[in-house]
């Protein structure tokens, strides 16, 4: 069964379709990727999937059950975490603070204290655990934000252009990071324009254009897709 | 139905005032993002002004008329978009608001002092001298007839002005975006002018409108504007024709139930707080959302020691009782309520400070503590004081429910429209019963308080009172700073940075906020309570929304995340009523101080707390400095209470020594300090340093 499914998701403004019956599924133990040109509804189906956002049809199932009357609390208490394309980090506390409410709030809030030192071990943030998170430069703040997510010991890991600011050696460790975290069990859906890192680490990709699914399938599919192609990848 | 008509008549007649001042209160929101919490006290000062033009000097009417509409109002208008809010344009919405808060307050307090409040001043309406006329079965006055006139030029100046003109094109673009408007040739800061300048003319003429039909008294007029305020909400502070719409529904309502409330002792406060209940409705009802934009800068919230927050509890037990054994006869009944209101001001720092809720319903919090605490604690037993805060909690409880869905702006109004609820209805009820309990309240009149007894000891002096407000303070001072470092705490934090991250992490949204409206009402009834207990007598009006405003200006000046607030709103609210007995001037100057105060606030953004704890940083770590300074104050005091000098003396001497030393700890620790380089000359007129890149990083990202 997979981790996440979402069933003929739309979404609509009016005669707008943000997204039109929409449907993927992520699975444990795989790095899922979701591609597509900006505005084609990558981020409104986070909203839909972490609860933030009530589609107008369509249904989510976390491990099979369905959630999508759920509110965003009780889907994370199921094991749902994710990341947010414009930052949302808690600015006012410090990087450890963000961790440490994080792990408070997950499985494990009796040993929170341990399990933030893991995190920050794990993405080498020891050097800005102590500063307020609102110092800190784009791409430290969206590893923070990952990490903030790890922190609750997520079964299902949304992450939503978690690269972008980053350069060469800190996307290569971050790719390391994502394997390490699919090898662990977890169900990975990503959102990136780096197509270097989607390409080398999904075992799936899902592509999103005007609100409808394109094309899915594994990344070497994908990458010679002549629907994605001229939807988004554009010509070799 | 003659009467029926006759009191539409008059509520339209009434819409048509609230029409035209709401109006100017949208343009200004709008186009500036300010909401004028000083609208209604711009149009009552124009009022003032207008009264004293033609009845005080004699002037003739469309003189008068002029000079206040076209001189006085905008150059008010300008002045304050000039001097008050340029300032705070940087700053977040928060502070904005505070100044806007400020300016009410102030205004209020210098009114009283330029037209004294027990002179009535009636001001006649226009063409009193003509017979009213009829239209059909109803009579209409002149001065009726005119208000709806001028209502509805001004609703077609508006739309005429908005969708025709440029400088209208200017508005409404400022308002989508300030940057962009500005690239395109647009001139927000004009269109910022334009808005100031009409949406005072406009709240002007509200008032000269209006201030015959009502007492021309500042704080009744300047609270008229909840009324508009309704209205406005109506509109969702964007709609012109949905504000006059709801103009209309405000003034009927008020209208007929001046008519047909029935007649009996519960519900003549009703009518009075009919407007307010609406905005509460309003707020809740219709969907609304705030300007675009977020707030430029985070005010920092500290995280206190816990052996900082110990040696500061301490410092309040001492401060209580120096001026227990200090103070002598008026001063220190004059300086009773300073611990208490201290408490007061110290729940806004889990709500405000930490929660990011801004609430203006404090002190209404600390009347149903005193309230509680006069009718249980007679006797002075000491579990009524934990029902008095149980209670408050609970109040406070019960207004996080709707405001879930309020923030920002919306929820300041939200929470000032409970207060105004309580303030003129349910603080005026006779006794009733709830399911068999009786429930007393102010019992129309004022309520005698008495003191706690304590391990056999009955607490009814001033001195004794004031040792245990600053106990009580002390302890509170600790548990807020144990909070701040707590899970909850961060918690709170978490929220405020964002709901949407907070959420997703799986913390419930509504257990929070219920849970810090309630401690934070706790505390207020505590603060209440021992008020009482200081006051000896309490009425409703000292627990009333105007009552509360310089209590939230001056927790805001002190900075809304800092422990030490509680203390320093206290000193800083209460310490100046020393001089009342000065001159009879000072109570005027006394009353005006927070509003002054809180329109400084551009200059020290982050709180005086923070400024007074970096400047005296030095003194509290200095071996030699520190002894001297405490050796000082206990000299003082001993002379003081062998009577050996005055109390002036001992101020004035004390503050001396403690400014001397201070700038001798300072001279001890400063070593001659680098000479400060301008970042674009960093690595040319200095060296370039390994963490230098990572501070203009930071420096970026911060924007």
């Amino acid at each position: 069964m997979a981790s996440l499914e979402v069933e003929g998701v739309t979404v609509a403004y009016g005669g707008n379709r943000a997204l039109d019956g929409v449907g993927i599924a992520a699975e444990r133990g795989r790095v899922t990727g979701l591609i597509g040109p900006n505005g084609a509804g990558k981020s409104t189906l986070f909203d839909v999937v972490s609860g933030l956002r009530r589609p107008s049809s369509g249904r989510v199932l976390l491990d099979g059950r369905d959630v999508t009357r759920m509110g965003p609390a009780r889907r994370a208490r199921r094991g749902l975490a994710r990341t947010f394309q414009r930052l949302e980090l808690f600015g006012r506390l410090s990087v450890r603070d963000n961790l440490l409410v994080a792990a408070e709030l997950g499985p494990e809030r009796r040993r929170a204290a341990r399990a933030v030192d893991e995190v920050v071990d794990r993405l080498g943030l020891a050097g800005v655990a102590d500063q307020p998170a609102d110092a800190l430069p784009t791409g430290v703040a969206r590893l923070v934000e990952v990490g903030r997510a790890l922190a609750v010991r997520p079964a299902l890991l949304l992450l939503d252009e978690p690269a972008a600011g980053q350069d060469a050696a800190e996307t290569e460790r971050f790719a390391a990071l994502l394997r390490s975290l699919a090898r662990d069990g977890t169900a990975v859906v990503l959102v990136e324009h780096d197509m270097g890192l989607v390409m080398s680490v999904c075992d799936e990709v899902h592509v999103l254009d005007l609100g409808k699914v394109i094309a899915a399938g594994p990344p070497e599919v994908i990458r010679n897709d002549e629907t994605v192609l001229a939807a988004y990848l554009g010509e070799p | 139905m003659e009467q029926f008509l006759a009191f539409g008549i008059v509520g339209l007649s009434t819409a048509a005032i609230y029409a035209v001042i709401s109006s100017g209160l949208v343009l200004t929101y709008v186009t500036t993002g300010v909401f004028n919490f000083a609208h209604g006290a711009a149009g009552m000062l124009a009022a003032f002004c207008y009264w004293q033009l033609t009845v005080g000097w004699g002037w003739p009417v469309p003189l008068a008329l002029a000079v206040v509409l076209l001189v006085l109002a905008p150059g008010f208008g300008l002045l304050v978009e000039r001097v008050l809010l340029r300032p705070v344009q940087h700053l977040g919405e928060a502070e904005r608001m505070v100044m806007m808060v400020a300016l009410l307050s102030g205004l209020i307090a210098g009114a009283r002092w330029i037209w004294d409040p027990n002179v009535a001043r009636p001001l006649p309406t226009f063409f009193a001298d003509r017979t009213p006329f009829r239209a059909g079965p109803v009579t209409i006055t002149w001065h009726q007839a005119i208000t709806m006139v001028v209502a509805v030029a001004v609703a077609a100046g508006l739309w005429a002005l908005l969708n025709r003109t440029r400088t209208g094109a200017e508005m409404r673009a400022t308002v989508d975006d300030r940057a962009l408007a500005g690239l395109t040739g647009a001139d927000p800061l004009r269109a910022n002018r334009v808005a100031w300048v009409l949406g005072t003319q406009l709240a002007a003429v509200g008032g000269i409108l209006i201030a015959p039909s009502v007492a021309l008294d500042a704080q009744q007029l300047s609270l008229l504007i909840v009324s508009a305020y309704t209205a406005a909400i109506f509109g969702r502070l964007r709609s012109l024709p949905l504000t006059f719409l709801g103009a209309v529904v405000v003034g009927c309502m008020e209208s007929y139930l001046t008519g047909y409330l029935p007649q009996n002792a519960y519900l003549p406060g009703l009518r009075l707080a009919a407007p307010a209940l609406l905005l509460f409705a309003a707020l809740l009802l219709f969907p609304h959302r705030r300007l675009r934009g977020r707030d430029r800068r985070l005010a920092p919230v500290p995280l206190p020691s816990m052996r900082g927050a110990l040696v500061f509890a301490a410092s309040v037990v001492v401060a209580g009782v120096a001026m227990a054994t200090v103070l002598q006869g008026k001063d220190l009944i004059t300086l009773g309520p300073l611990l208490p209101l201290g408490m007061v001001a110290l729940s806004y720092v889990p709500l405000a400070g930490y929660a990011g809720q801004i609430s203006l319903c404090q002190l209404s919090m600390a009347g149903i503590g005193a309230v509680v605490w006069a009718h249980l604690g007679a006797d002075g037993q000491p579990w009524a004081l934990l029902v008095a805060v149980l209670v408050a909690a609970l109040a406070g409880a019960v207004i996080a429910l709707p405001a879930l869905r309020l923030s920002g702006v919306y929820l300041a109004l939200g929470t000032a429209a409970f207060t105004v609820v309580l303030d003129r209805w349910i603080f005026t009820l006779p006794s009733f019963d709830v399911l068999g309990v009786r429930i007393s309240l102010f019992e129309q009149g004022s309520l005698e308080v008495s003191g706690p007894s304590l391990f056999g000891l009955r607490l009814d002096g001033e001195r004794g009172l004031m040792v245990f407000s600053a106990v009580c303070l002390a302890l509170v001072s600790l548990g807020v700073a144990a909070l701040r470092r707590g899970r909850f705490g961060r918690r709170l934090i978490a929220l405020r940075d964002s709901e949407a991250a907070y959420a997703t992490l799986g913390g419930n949204l509504l257990v929070a906020r219920v849970a810090v409206f309630a401690l934070a009402a706790g505390i207020a009834g505590l603060g209440g309570a021992l008020y009482g207990m200081q006051l000896r007598t309490i009425t409703a009006d000292q627990f009333g929304l105007v009552a509360g405003l310089p209590i939230f200006l001056i927790a805001v000046i002190g900075g809304l995340g800092r422990v030490g607030n509680g203390l320093f709103a206290g000193t800083a609210y209460i310490g100046p009523n020393i001089l009342l007995g000065l001159a009879s001037w000072t109570q005027n100057l006394v009353a005006i101080l927070p509003a002054l105060a809180g329109m400084g606030l551009g200059q020290s953004p982050d709180g005086i707390v923070v400024r007074l704890r970096r400047e005296w940083e030095p003194v509290a770590r200095d071996r030699l400095v520190l002894p001297a300074l405490l050796a000082a104050v206990a000299l003082a005091w001993a002379l003081r209470i062998a009577d050996a000098v005055n109390g002036w003396v001992l101020l004035v001497g004390l503050a001396a020594v403690a400014s001397a030393l201070r700038a001798w700890a300072a001279a001890r620790r400063n070593a001659p300090a680098e000479p400060e380089v301008p970042v674009e000359w960093w690595g040319v007129r200095r060296p370039w340093r390994a963490e230098d890149g990572e501070v203009l990083a930071r420096g970026i990202a911060r924007g």
